[in-house]
């Protein structure tokens, strides 16, 4: 089966001739990894871009004027409790228990679009009173930043009501396990970038 | 205050889509449409008088084998190096013709197509669909494993590629192309100076591909890592593998950042942003900054995979262990990790000063003491070795004589006072084609030359081959001498008419030095043609062992079977196959078991088709199309995810009978 | 490093990191701290804009660690210590970008000639 030392006595083995093969699925968690290290390099693009352009108004709206801190401080609270009922369905799956897991993604999946529900309100608010993403190089910094993590969770969220359907039609197979464990990479990793915006955008934005 | 958008004339039904899209006032592009239309229409005539559309879709369009999606990435970037190839025999023959008042054969407008396309595809749809193609075909077999780690994705990332290629050339006869040159920076790129679809073909075209080619990095690392053999640790895997393990590192870590910026250029030319705007806050020096991040280590991406072939032919054609295993692999880490460190090179004259411009003029020359010592390991392997001439050993050598001339152009162009005067000259052109086509190209004719009768049974015509690595070695310097003495005379790139008449003798024997590069390129494709005839009189008798090779593909059979091995390999030691064969391993003749694998699957290439036509829809503004083709995008890749039957066992029998004919095979040869 | 990529042979099962409620519990009362304080500094500015800036961005790197930690089950061992290199190095090339990219838009910004507000609105 492995490789065997040379011995004066024993011949050398040159072919696994019992061979595992490798167990289904073994390379997805490393490659989803991999894929969110690739994501988390478009987010850093975005970050420079704000850092760069950020302090660019145009003469127009800043963040003192624009940001308020209270509706962010709710947001970033609906998030940090998606992650902590993800990781209570998590929790369900290691028992081997299919309704608990898809109760605890449903009730993610509610903060979730609670999160994104505060979003697009302050996006519209915002966009009324005139500051839009058009109107200087720190709004379109700020809109796509915020905007291309908000479409990560929309994304997150179909991936979850999927997810949902496949474990109500086949159960807690090693496949759907290993999905439970990517999205939860996916999920927790979105709350670490946002770790990043609301301190970079919102609450720096508010001193600078 | 918005941006001025020239209103277009949009349609709710075809956006900005009519008939005066297509080019009917310019003969060239009317005459090679009718070229285009005739070959193919013979094409798929062919295919369908010998019925031969069961057996494309079946073992290759759905095929998740990668040694078939390896030779579908040649074929494609051989057609698309035809296309890339003819721009640049375009520009020649203007660039030598435009002196005297006389203004050339081509308007402003299409010779700025023609430079762009020409360094878009020849980066994008030429080089990467090479070396992806390479190293898929190669790395599983070196590493001891039957596929990659994720088949599907790897299937789904060619005809990614594949789809990005087709929007650009689409581009030829429906609109028109970027005329930004290959990088498109703003302010011309963005919207208020590119009004036309041209940049949004561009764009489209490098996303969709660059979607296929990040997934492809990822599945080739994870490969890498998780799927060698038993007893291969690192540094007993091939340097072809190291250096294609760096590669995708590269790729996964750059092209996101391509991704991110052409994404924000989107977001100005349909939205309106202000990120590379010139008002309302924008700084287009951003997108420059951003897009050379990625730039550079793509060019380090395209070059190191053709290292590893080249450490692969020298210890082969030397019939001796590569010199310096160890630094070869240090040396390929430190090219990675510091090719983070000099991108500002391309920017010098920007303006970022002196104390910048020092720091990345250093690290820009420290960059190049790596791969001097890659350039002295291989020579070393060469002393005393028993060298024999073959094809690829004749590219390795011109590549060694070829590409350290361009380097040192290059070591050159890194002090910043000289690249103040060099800058965007014929120099620098002159430099990066002698780095890549005598590194990229000239490793990937070695390659070639090296692995086609691993993956075909039978090796390539000698006398073909001899007269095109003559006529390419001769042709490319009499075509880029001429570029480096402009440059350094002060001529600027991209230029279409001159008024200097003493400068045209040079154009002329540039353009004579490319004529004879096509006639290389022609005796390649007689080679390939002779070769495909002959093939009989060239097969391949050693039973896959042509070249008496050093690493694992050369265990397995001409082709390879579909499952590569019947029996993974155990290693031990560094250029595994040779060491098997030096301590008299014995190939096991019975005994064989069922062989897991992945299924076929149309998934690929049906998504792919979907995101061909947002593509579409998008240049154009077809917006109903855009979301319908999205919505399907997204049906489709959901629906795939309920597909969890997705491989297969070949039964024992089977594997049984293919080892059996091998072992008989392996008699009669020797 | 798992030189040998055999060396968890035997197993059947593909190795999943394993969490536990302590965990979650841990990395999520930490979270909260970790977010409140910085949120509370911001909007009742008891201390100055350096020393708010300074705290406020080494309590985010605090927290994106306790998510690594306790959500995201990082250790070295994960996937026979790819994950945390693959991290390390995303982390290494993303400081490059960011640090890079300031340094060089700063000098660039700072080379270039000042122009009135009325200048920069008659381009077009």
């Amino acid at each position: 089966m492995s490789a065997k030392t040379i011995t004066a006595d024993a011949p050398v083995v040159f072919y696994d001739l019992d061979e595992h093969a490798h167990p289904e699925g073994h390379s997805t968690m490393l490659g989803f990894w991999i894929y969110l290290m690739s994501d988390c390099l478009i987010f850093a693009i975005l970050f420079a871009c704000y850092a760069v352009l950020g302090g660019s108004y145009a003469a127009g709206p800043s963040p003192k004027d624009l940001f308020d801190l209270k509706l962010i401080a709710l947001n970033t609270a609906m998030l940090l409790f998606s992650s902590i009922t993800y990781g209570f369905a998590v929790l369900q799956m290691q028992q081997g228990k299919v309704k608990g897991v898809q109760l605890w993604l449903a009730i993610t999946g509610l903060f979730g679009l609670a999160f994104l529900g505060i979003e697009l309100y302050e996006f519209h608010h915002l966009i009324e009173i005139g500051a839009t993403p058009q109107r200087s190089a720190f709004l379109s910094s700020f809109f796509t930043l915020v905007g291309t993590h908000g479409l990560h969770v929309t994304f997150g969220i179909i991936w979850l009501v999927t997810l949902m359907f496949q474990l109500s039609k086949h159960g807690l197979i090693a496949a759907n396990k290993r999905r439970v464990m990517c999205l939860s990479m996916f999920w927790h990793f979105l709350d670490v970038v946002w770790i990043g915006v609301f301190t970079i955008v919102y609450l720096m934005g508010v001193l600078r | 205050m918005s941006i001025p958008h020239p209103a277009p004339e949009t349609g709710p039904i075809l956006g900005k889509l009519s008939l005066e899209a297509l080019p009917l006032h310019e003969p060239i592009l009317v005459v090679t449409f009718i070229g285009v239309v005739l070959g193919g229409l013979a094409v798929l005539g062919l295919i369908t008088k010998y019925r031969l559309w069961g057996y494309l879709w079946t073992e290759w369009f759905t095929t998740v084998d990668h040694k078939r999606i390896g030779i579908m990435y040649m074929i494609l970037g051989l057609i698309m190096f035809l296309r890339g190839f003819a721009d640049a025999i375009m520009m020649r023959l203007q660039q030598a013709l435009a002196f005297g008042g006389s203004e050339g054969y081509l308007t402003p407008h299409h010779y700025d197509q023609v430079f762009t396309a020409h360094g878009v595809i020849m980066i994008f749809f030429v080089a990467m669909p090479f070396i992806t193609g390479l190293m898929n075909y190669v790395v599983p077999l070196q590493i001891g494993a039957r596929d990659v780690s994720f088949p599907f994705l790897n299937n789904f990332s060619f005809w990614m590629t594949t789809a990005g290629a087709v929007l650009t050339m689409i581009s030829l006869f429906i609109g028109e192309y970027a005329q930004t040159g290959w990088l498109a920076y703003p302010p011309l790129s963005g919207i208020a100076y590119s009004p036309n679809v041209g940049v949004d073909y561009y764009i489209w075209g490098l996303q969709i591909a660059g979607i296929g080619t990040t997934l492809s990095g990822i599945n080739l690392i994870v490969t890498i890592l998780k799927l060698r053999a038993p007893g291969m640790g690192l540094m007993k895997m091939p340097v072809f593998t190291w250096t294609s393990l760096c590669a995708n590192i590269l790729i996964v870590a750059s092209f996101p950042i391509l991704t991110a910026t052409l994404a924000l250029l989107t977001l100005d030319r349909y939205v309106g942003t202000n990120f590379f705007t010139n008002d309302l806050g924008g700084s287009p020096m951003m997108y420059v900054n951003l897009i050379w991040i990625w730039g550079h280590p793509e060019v380090y991406i395209l070059v190191l995979p053709l290292f590893g072939v080249f450490s692969e032919v020298t210890s082969t054609f030397s019939g001796k262990r590569l010199f310096g295993y160890t630094s070869m692999v240090y040396a390929t880490i430190c090219i990675t990790i510091l090719s983070y460190l000099v991108w500002l090179h391309h920017f010098f004259t920007m303006g970022s000063g002196a104390s910048v411009n020092s720091f990345f003029g250093i690290t820009t020359m420290v960059i190049s003491i790596p791969t001097g010592a890659k350039l002295f390991n291989w020579l070393f392997t060469m002393y005393r070795g028993r060298i024999r001439f073959e094809l690829p050993m004749m590219w390795t050598i011109a590549f060694m004589l070829t590409f350290v001339i361009g380097g040192m152009t290059g070591v050159l162009l890194a002090v910043p006072p000289a690249d103040f005067v060099l800058h965007n000259s014929l120099f620098l052109i002159a430099h990066f084609h002698n780095v890549i086509i005598g590194g990229v190209l000239f490793g990937l004719f070695a390659a070639i030359n090296y692995w086609w009768p691993k993956a075909f049974g039978y090796k390539l015509d000698v006398f073909w081959g001899k007269i095109s690595f003559w006529c390419w070695v001769v042709g490319f310097w009499v075509a880029f001498t001429p570029l480096y003495i402009l440059g350094l005379m002060g001529v600027t790139r991209r230029m279409r008419v001159f008024d200097d008449p003493s400068l045209q003798i040079w154009f002329v024997i540039a353009g004579i030095g490319a004529l004879i590069v096509a006639a290389g390129i022609g005796a390649m494709l007689v080679q390939f043609g002779v070769s495909i005839w002959r093939r009989k009189e060239l097969r391949d008798t050693t039973g896959g062992d042509p070249w008496d090779g050093r690493t694992l593909e050369w265990a397995t059979s001409s082709p390879p079977p579909d499952y590569n091995f019947a029996f993974t390999p155990v290693i031990h030691d560094l250029d595994a196959w040779y060491d098997m064969k030096s301590r008299g391993h014995q190939r096991p003749v019975d005994g064989y078991r069922d062989i897991h694998m992945p299924s076929n699957t149309g998934t690929g290439m049906i998504l792919s088709g979907f995101c061909l036509v947002m593509g579409f829809a998008l240049v154009w503004h077809i917006w109903w199309l855009v979301a319908l083709s999205f919505a399907a995008t997204l049906v489709g890749a959901i629906y795939h995810t309920f597909n969890y039957k997705r491989d297969f066992d070949i039964p024992a029998a089977t594997v049984t009978a293919v080892e059996e004919a091998r072992t008989r095979q392996l008699a009669a040869g020797a | 490093m798992s030189a040998d990529p055999h060396a968890t042979h035997g197993h059947d099962e593909i190795e999943m990191p394993h969490a536990s409620m302590r965990d979650y519990m841990i990395g999520f009362i930490l979270s909260v701290i970790l977010t409140a304080i910085p949120f509370w500094l911001v909007m009742t500015m008891p201390l100055s804009n350096g020393a708010t800036a300074a705290i406020i961005m080494a309590f985010a790197a605090v927290q994106i660690v306790v998510h690594m930690v306790f959500f995201l089950h990082m250790t070295p061992k994960a996937e026979g210590g790819w994950s945390l290199t693959t991290l390390i190095f995303t982390i290494i090339v993303v400081v490059i970008m960011l640090a890079g990219s300031l340094w060089v838009m700063h000098h660039l910004n700072t080379n270039m000639m000042p122009m009135s507000h009325e200048d920069a609105r008659q381009i077009p």
